[in-house]
């Protein structure tokens, strides 16, 4: 069921309003509606956009099993005693053989479960690999237009280079445990780049102070920059070091809110999401606009080897923009 | 592009009260998977207060509840009527561990769509919940 359908059948309210009310059934409602891309959902998102741009954007990266559940889970109720709503997308991998997956990050937020201000949603990759499902920025849309002060992202258990996150999110904070040693230097070159906060999860591990003096040299290598970011200790299990946590990401905010950064930041957000948009939609027209069987006709000439598999796309392409748009209704 | 062209079937494993085996749950939450589904995993020791709470915000269209600490007559059906409660109702309730044959068409009059026992094929659960999804 759409949103729409769920706004008829319920109270009768306009969406954001209902959105407002942090109704958990229509938040819920209106992020299946964007991620299923229900017939409505343009419409939906062109409702919301315009409420959207005040929430904080937290993301939160790291190995699989450094315990970045556990951690947003203390970080939300830090954020709770200070009066602060918080809305949590988080990402678990698809299998790409079957299509399914099983999304566990709930188990460890339990503690949240009732409490109007904070919506948690669980979402799957479905076939994207940077770290992010391809509706996760939409997710963080409807929470945004329901008034969450935060929206932090949970990604999948990241590598080296899933870092979409950094497209999606104002501030990164990149979680490590101690113990990884030299597997640091290794992943020196990928996610470590994009963090604005390390957290070294753990801290009651051995290996702590080598965990945290090693990024310290990473950091001092690094150029000058007005921002240099701060390595945190934690245990999140006893909710030790979030505070401090907290602390660092509303400094982190005020400090690109100052110098024009997260301007920046969201200048390239939108003009990725733009882009994406378009590929997509360009892949969409493509029958639209030369039909299944220009398709296939195409295709058997590349199998023939009369054709290249470039001079394919470029002929199809070139009947895409031949297609008149406005004059097709594109959604039917 | 068609209505519901994406959509994925999802699934809440839940396992309200206080019995602590969570293998069978596990074993469907796998076989749902691996049947394409997206299976949302909340873990042991679950009131229905928030069974209900993470089926509402995970938007799923199914339930599926496992108890085998002999509670069952008393928390299905709570399931049931606080999704009733939150206008809900089109989350369908399907239930599985060790439940008594008697103690079945009473779940069933008070809510549950279907009780599956202990040796259920995991099939036949996939099978019921791909012809029973809107």
């Amino acid at each position: 069921m759409s949103i729409y359908a769920h706004i008829q059948s319920s109270v009768k309210m306009e969406i954001v309003e209902k959105l407002r009310t942090k109704d958990r059934r229509a938040i819920a409602k209106a992020i299946t509606t964007l991620e299923d891309n229900y017939e409505d959902s343009d419409r939906l998102l062109h409702t919301i956009f315009k409420h959207t741009g005040n929430a904080h954007v937290v993301g939160v990266t790291g190995a699989p099993g450094v315990g970045k559940s556990t951690l947003i889970s203390s970080l939300v109720k830090e954020f709770r005693s200070r009066g602060k709503t918080v809305g949590i997308v988080a990402i678990d991998p698809t299998s790409p053989f079957t299509g399914g997956a099983v999304l566990g990050d709930r188990v460890r937020m339990g503690e949240h479960s009732g409490d109007r201000g904070v919506y948690i949603r669980s979402m799957a990759t479905r076939g994207s690999l940077g770290g992010l499902s391809k509706a996760t920025s939409d997710a963080v849309k409807v929470l945004d237009a329901a008034g969450f002060d935060i929206i932090i992202i949970e990604t999948v258990g990241t590598g080296q280079s899933e870092i979409d996150v950094v497209r999606a999110a104002d501030t990164i904070v990149v979680v490590i445990i101690p113990g990884l040693g030299d597997d640091i230097q290794a992943i020196k070159a990928g996610i470590l780049e994009i963090a604005d906060i390390f957290v070294v999860n753990k801290c009651d591990r051995e290996g702590v102070e080598r965990a945290v003096s090693e990024l310290e040299m990473m950091l001092d290598l690094k150029e000058k920059r007005t921002w240099r970011p701060p390595i945190l200790k934690t245990n999140a299990r006893l909710n030790e070091g979030t505070s401090r946590l907290a602390d660092a990401i509303s400094e982190h905010y005020s400090h690109i809110n100052r110098n024009g950064e997260l301007e920046k930041r969201r200048r390239a957000r939108y003009s990725e999401e733009i882009r994406d948009v378009v590929n997509r939609r360009i892949g969409e027209y493509m029958y639209l606009a030369s039909g299944k069987e220009f398709f296939d006709e195409v295709l058997e000439k590349v199998l023939r080897k009369e054709m290249d598999p470039r001079s394919a796309a470029d002929l199809i392409l070139n009947e895409i923009v031949k297609f008149d748009l406005r004059k097709s209704n594109k959604k039917n | 592009m068609a209505d519901k062209a994406d959509k994925k079937i999802r699934v809440l494993i839940a396992k309200p009260g206080l019995d602590g085996h969570d293998r069978g749950a596990k074993v469907i939450a796998r076989a749902l998977r691996d049947a394409g589904m997206e299976v949302i995993y909340t873990g042991l020791r679950q009131t229905p207060e928030q069974i209900v709470d993470a089926a509402i915000s995970e938007d799923v269209d199914f339930i599926g509840l496992s108890c085998l600490s002999g509670a069952h007559m008393t928390l299905f059906p709570r399931v049931v009527e606080l999704l009733k409660k939150q206008n809900a109702s089109d989350i369908k309730v399907i239930a599985g561990g060790i439940i008594p044959q008697e103690d079945i068409p009473l779940l069933k009059s008070q809510g549950i769509c279907e009780v599956f026992g202990p040796g259920t094929p995991t099939e036949k659960i996939i099978e019921y919940i791909r012809t029973h999804s809107k």
